[in-house]
């Protein structure tokens, strides 16, 4: 057997192991599509039913029979504020972080790092007691508030690697050019940042549309609840009699998101990688 | 750009304030019932400090994280390995299975693992079962201690896997391969290529990683959080969060939950302050 079939079939031989363990990471993702178009009597069943050859729509309609539609209110203007403020917020930073050498940048750079590296769940306590003294809790600007500071550092973070991938000498010819500083800026420098933009933008998405701690902390009426939190009192109350109700709310909490993450996630891990190593 | 300057400072003067507010703990050291707290000084801490029952979550947190995180580590790295290996076709499909589960939100993909785990009609006791295991049927997952946190193991590892993989996978592909060919040029086994050369090169990269896994473990909330309320036993599953929050806004004992709190934070703002060191060490600022 020469070097060549050997290395070939060993490709091969780690293919298959490859291909099996990505059968095993789907799977439970694809249960809970499966689940979620099964019948009543279906699911509950000795046996398992793999493929929802039978597959019927009712779960969904259960769903949105609860209260699904007034908390998916709820979470798109949170997760909304804190997008668009998140984003304001970090563009500016990062701009000023790497176009202007000013005193205490450096020490600007540390802490926007070591506020990234707090948990929150060491802070709610205080949060909760902060939100309570300004008549914020339950309100959906308290909760963006809080949002918006958790993601801010991160999302500056990544913005800055953009910024700095935007040549300086760009924006200087547009100067020489007669450009004027701010004509200069939106001609050149914000069209090359968008991609940035909306890397960083989805990045806020993901994590205010998917936070579950504080909004359990903050948001203590039902009427207040985000979508993780709906879902979570929508399996409490089912948990007995309607599995697939649950799936089809989870799928309707995952599956957006999920063709979200799918697009963006390559620039999200770059960016992560990029900025952690090379900053 | 005077206004970026300022919209600057608002930027991070809210996280600064909040800081403040962090340190104003102290104050809050007092028990709250609607009047002005009273300095209790160090009493809270006293009170922690000597109540076992901290120390055993703090154990128990800090074993949960070190054996999550070391799980991981090892499954992410060699799938990532694995992901060199093989062609086209096997990668990428190992790579939409692990983004599947990365893009899973939390809750839904708990929701899941719930049902995967059902003791009467859950997929893992039917397998089980079926492979001859008969004393799986109807077995409950959560009210044993062990096995309730393999359960928060397996889900807590299948979601974080992932990033691993990614990250770890990004930091190979940037190795040359005339490095390889040469070694292998020279008599060198597979192995002693993978210690002598992939390692050393992605160490910054598994660094990185490493910590951030550390310190996402230790502060671990949600899983546990729904998994108790699944079915586990309070006292028996509490970690450091959800000691906190039942303790804090389970019970009302505000000033001790923030003095757990404290204990965290330095806990993790000491793992931090090495990674801060670091990437300082490596980057010109």
């Amino acid at each position: 057997m020469s070097t060549r079939t050997r290395v070939r079939t060993r490709q091969r031989t780690f293919g298959v192991v490859a291909v099996v363990i990505a059968l095993i990471w789907m799977f439970p993702v694809y249960w809970m599509l499966n689940s979620s178009f099964l019948p009543y009597n279906r699911i509950r069943a000795a046996d398992p039913t793999f493929f929802p050859l039978d597959g019927t729509a009712a779960a969904y309609g259960r769903v949105f029979d609860s209260n699904f539609f007034d908390t998916l209110r709820v979470s798109a203007t949170v997760t909304g504020i804190t997008v668009v403020a998140a984003l304001l917020f970090a563009f500016f930073a990062a701009l000023a972080l790497s176009r202007f050498r000013f005193k205490g940048r450096r020490s600007f750079i540390l802490a926007v790092l070591i506020i990234q590296m707090i948990p929150a769940e060491g802070l709610f306590i205080s949060q909760f007691k902060l939100l309570e003294g300004w008549q914020l809790l339950n309100s959906v600007i308290g909760l963006s508030l809080l949002y918006i500071a958790a993601v801010v550092p991160f999302t500056i973070w990544m913005l800055r690697g953009f910024v700095n991938g935007v040549p300086r000498d760009l924006e200087e010819a547009a100067l020489v050019d007669g450009c004027s500083r701010l004509q200069a800026f939106f001609r050149i420098t914000l069209p090359l940042l968008a991609p940035g933009l909306v890397a960083s933008g989805v990045y806020a998405f993901l994590q205010a549309w998917n936070e579950f701690t504080l909004s359990l902390v903050i948001m203590t009426r039902p009427e207040n609840m985000t979508l993780p939190l709906w879902l979570r009192s929508f399996t409490e109350s089912n948990r007995i009699s309607d599995w697939a109700g649950i799936m089809a709310g989870s799928v309707l909490v995952a599956v957006p998101v999920m063709i979200f993450f799918l697009l963006v996630q390559h620039r999200m891990t770059s960016g992560l990688v990029s900025g952690a190593v090379k900053g | 750009m005077v206004p970026a300057l300022a919209v600057l400072v608002a930027a991070l003067g809210y996280p600064l304030y909040r800081q403040a507010v962090m340190s104003f703990q102290e104050y809050g050291l007092a028990q709250q019932f609607g009047q002005p707290p009273e300095w209790v000084g160090l009493d809270n801490y006293v009170t922690l400090v000597t109540d076992s029952y901290l120390w055993t979550v703090i154990v128990r947190s800090v074993l949960f994280c070190i054996v999550n995180a070391a799980i991981t580590m090892v499954v992410g790295t060699a799938l990532a390995v694995l992901m060199t290996l093989v062609g086209r076709g096997p990668r990428l499909t190992l790579q939409i299975g692990l983004l599947l589960a990365w893009a899973m939100p939390h809750l839904a993909s708990l929701t899941v693992w719930q049902w995967l785990f059902d003791s009467q009609y859950g997929v893992i006791n039917w397998l089980l079962t079926n492979l001859g295991l008969d004393q799986f049927a109807g077995h409950s997952w959560l009210i044993d201690q062990l096995s309730f946190f393999t359960v928060a193991t397996v889900i807590v590892v299948w979601m974080s896997v992932p990033f691993v993989a990614f990250s770890v996978y990004a930091g190979l592909t940037q190795v040359p391969g005339e490095l390889y060919e040469a070694a292998e040029i020279d008599g060198s086994t597979a192995w002693q290529r993978f210690r002598q050369i992939t390692v050393p090169l992605v160490k910054p990269v598994l660094l990185i990683v490493a910590l951030l896994q550390i310190i996402w473990d230790l502060k671990v909330f949600t899983q546990i959080f729904v998994l108790q309320d699944a079915g586990g036993i309070t006292a028996e599953t509490n970690l450091i969060g959800t000691y906190i929050y039942r303790l804090g806004l389970g019970e009302g004992e505000f000033g001790l939950a923030a003095a757990a709190s404290w204990f965290v934070l330095l806990l993790t703002v000491a793992l931090s302050l090495y990674y801060v060191r670091v990437l300082v060490r490596e980057e010109e600022l």
